[in-house]
């Protein structure tokens, strides 16, 4: 897999996820994803992305355009050095929160994605990886 | 601070959200909303979201939310012009907004709001006769 483009943004303020979003459609547009498919990646990325902020206490986006095989696409990473996850199976269901939204972040956001993968220790912090292909 | 506006037509509230809300500014929106509603007597609220690029949970819960607290205030929302592409990955997100009435444009959402304020009148009427 080789990276062709990296850029990191800062989600320390809700006004950081509204660039988040903007900067994952504006570099899926790039890429020529499909609207739909647009739509699909900056919806989990505002998920993801709301999560670290509200969940994790802050963090940040690694944006990334990646090539693998004949195939490209945009990865995100959303890291948080906030309490951690201690049961991933349970948050990843639908209707699970400990927060104030709908328990849909992680577990919508991952029927979004192609690939998403989640790393998270209690008390050190949480990392969670998605990629769409175009 | 900046603020979506709240236009009054008569009976009805009009809402388009036009900006890529971050989430305080969806929070204030649903206060504005509540407040309008008690302070006119508006009886309909339509939200024109055809600008809107995504609609996240957050947003979602929003557009619930405001539903329900206006139909407890006796009012009935109707969220009008959600883009396809939207609607597509609000469904895959888990959220087919319950309890929120829509329409696909703002001329449907009217009729909408207008024929159930127009049963809830001929309704009343009808009990005051059988009284």
């Amino acid at each position: 897999m080789s990276v062709l483009k990296r850029e990191v943004l800062p989600l320390k303020t809700s006004n950081d996820v509204v660039l988040a979003r903007q900067k994952v459609r504006q570099w899926a547009v790039e890429l020529r994803f499909s609207l739909v498919d647009q739509t699909k990646l900056v919806t989990a990325a505002s998920e993801l992305a709301r999560n670290a902020l509200d969940h994790g206490k802050g963090g940040s986006m690694t944006i990334e355009v990646v090539n693998v095989a004949a195939k490209s696409g945009l990865r995100l990473i959303f890291e948080d050095q906030g309490p951690g996850i201690p049961d991933i199976e349970l948050a990843l269901k639908d209707g699970f929160t400990s927060g104030s939204g709908m328990g849909l972040g992680l577990g919508g956001s991952k029927r979004l994605v192609n690939e998403f993968s989640i790393e998270t220790e209690v008390g050190k912090g949480t990392k969670v990886t998605v990629a769409r292909w175009r | 601070m900046e603020r979506i506006s709240v236009l009054r037509m008569g009976t009805l509230l009009l809402i388009t959200i036009q900006v890529d809300m971050h989430d305080k500014l969806a929070m204030q929106l649903q206060d504005d909303v509540t407040q309008r509603i008690s302070e006119w007597g508006s009886t309909g609220v339509l939200i024109d979201i055809s600008s809107l690029e995504i609609v996240d949970s957050f947003i979602g819960r929003m557009l619930a939310n405001i539903a329900a607290m206006s139909r407890v205030l006796g009012a009935e929302t109707v969220v009008v012009g959600m883009q396809p592409a939207v609607a597509i990955t609000l469904v895959e997100l888990g959220m087919s907004l319950p309890g929120v009435r829509t329409a696909l444009s703002v001329e449907a959402g009217m009729e909408l709001l207008f024929g159930s304020a127009a049963a809830t009148n001929s309704g009343s009427s009808d009990e005051r006769t059988q009284a």
